[in-house]
């Protein structure tokens, strides 16, 4: 599997970290309901087929990318830097 | 049909023409009094205890593929009950129990082999965490034995115990661990069920689950809808979507465990051995072949099979433990589909839709929970309550933050196991 980093260009899997689904970027407000944070915590569409996923190219420029992946043939579709994201 | 010394006798003697079929392949019905969906280990394990310990018959089991076809023919078929936490302890204990009286209680050869689990250990803090897990499985009742590195290298002397990174300093033996045949053990059950009036159907994939006012009514297949006032989605590898029929989203990441297989050997390896400074684990087929595994891919995948650095990063391990195997040749490899949960453990329990049971959550280590996860499950799905055994593994855990059970101490997010 290679993955196209924007920045580095296309490279092995090897130099990425895999963090999970891209819905990691949509941070519920501190003071939100628990529904809301378990949702966001714990809860995912897991879908077979077409996904989008966080990864960080941590040993290459050190960004966290949004991949277009297809989780059931492996091929990945494209890669495009997260702007903003809280990154702890 | 049964199986006994004097069956084989007679019909080795008269051209082996006496053999049935194990199990029927009957049209579904229009309603059944409860439908498994999912014809796998665990599946068929909850019809024959649904059967035998509760007594209902009436139920049948859909299956999209054949039995057996997913993960329980995809796994290392490793057997134990060595756990350290409350709810994972009890539950696996039981099922190996269960484990010991399988081919008894199905009449079915499931080449159930007690040879024994090392877990190896390179440091103090290594030794110190196997005492302490050996003293919870001694707790719970199972058996655990901390053996010193001389008592390690009497049992495996191949092993490379001056490895200069990694040296080995003991082990944790569990010796009634061991390995099954994965296939025999859906074979068993499977007929098991059948015998008992169980329908198995397969080559029926169900694609829909149907709701009224709160309670499950059946379910809609491919080949034509099912009437059910109880629903169990014991389906572990398409959790996610089988779920999502019934308009819930889990708490599950589905990751691709390689495993792979050497060519057939002499005996040399007698026991499972894991290594406890890489993830990686082997033991030997009875056909011979050395059958091993590492850790998972670590990227969300339905393939049923993996990529080339985790097949790498395992051959490395291997050979840094036990340099012997360099002269093996790989066989080859596969995937299967791990339903990872945020903690690492499984779920067994009701959902907030009435008739709607839900068995998933098995991470890397479904086969041997087989038969615990069918007696749980069943005993959940006839009683509405869960079995003792099976008591903890709540699915709303994850939202109240109770009863984690987050055995590698990592936290209970995805990603993290």
């Amino acid at each position: 599997m290679r993955i196209p980093c924007p920045i580095c260009g296309t490279r092995d899997r090897r130099e990425f970290y895999y963090q999970g689904a891209a819905s990691m970027l949509d941070r519920p407000a501190a003071e939100a309901p628990l529904e809301v944070w378990h949702d966001y915590l714990h809860l995912r569409d897991n879908p077979a087929g077409g996904t989008r996923d966080l990864w960080y190219h941590a040993s290459g420029c050190g960004s966290w990318l949004v991949v277009e992946r297809d989780t059931v043939t492996h091929e990945v579709l494209g890669a495009a830097l997260v702007e903003a994201c809280d990154a702890d | 049909m049964r199986f006994s010394g004097w069956r084989v006798l007679k019909e080795g003697l008269t051209g082996n023409k006496g053999w049935r079929p194990h199990w029927r392949n009957p049209q579904p019905k229009a309603e059944y009094d409860a439908l498994i969906i999912g014809g796998g280990g665990h599946g068929l394990a909850t019809a024959f205890y649904l059967a035998k310990e509760h007594g209902l018959t009436k139920i049948a089991v859909l299956e999209k593929g054949y039995l057996g076809g997913g993960n329980i023919g995809r796994n290392t078929t490793i057997v134990r009950a060595n756990y350290g936490l409350p709810g994972n302890s009890e539950f696996y204990s039981h099922s190996l129990k269960l484990w010991e009286g399988m081919e008894q209680e199905l009449n079915f050869n499931t080449m159930m082999s007690q040879r024994g689990v090392l877990n190896l250990f390179h440091s103090d803090g290594q030794r110190d965490a196997a005492a302490r897990r050996g003293n919870a499985m001694r707790n719970q009742g199972d058996d655990a034995e901390l053996l010193s590195r001389e008592q390690v290298r009497a049992l495996v002397p191949w092993l490379d115990f001056d490895n200069t990174r990694f040296p080995i300093y003991g082990g944790l033996f569990h010796g009634r661990g061991g390995t099954a045949r994965h296939d025999a053990v859906a074979w068993g059950y499977a007929r098991g069920a059948d015998s008992r009036g169980v329908d198995l159907i397969q080559n029926c994939e169900v694609t829909g689950i149907d709701i009224e006012d709160g309670r499950v009514t059946g379910v809609q297949t491919t080949r034509g809808a099912i009437k059910a006032k109880k629903v169990g989605i014991v389906v572990a590898g398409r959790s996610s979507q089988v779920a999502a029929m019934a308009g819930m989203r889990l708490p599950i990441e589905s990751h691709v465990l390689q495993a792979f297989v050497t060519e057939g050997l002499k005996p040399c390896i007698d026991h499972v051995v894991t290594y406890g400074m890489g993830h990686f684990y082997i033991s030997q087929s009875d056909k011979g072949g050395l059958v091993f595994g590492g850790d998972l891919d670590f990227y969300a995948s339905y393939a049923a099979r993996g990529n080339l650095p985790m097949q790498e990063h395992v051959m490395e391990a291997a050979m840094t433990l036990m340099p012997m195997i360099g002269k093996a040749r790989v066989l080859r490899s596969w995937g299967g589909i791990m339903d990872m949960s945020p903690d690492g453990s499984p779920i067994i329990d009701k959902t907030h839709i009435d008739g709607l049971y839900l068995n998933c959550g098995w991470c890397y280590g479904g086969f041997k929970a087989v038969p615990g996860s069918g007696f749980a499950f069943a005993h959940l799905i006839a009683t509405d309550r869960p079995h003792v055994s099976a008591a903890r593994l709540r699915l709303d855990r994850f939202e109240t933050g109770r009863g984690l059970m987050d055995e590698e101490g990592t936290g209970a997010q995805h990603n993290l196991h």
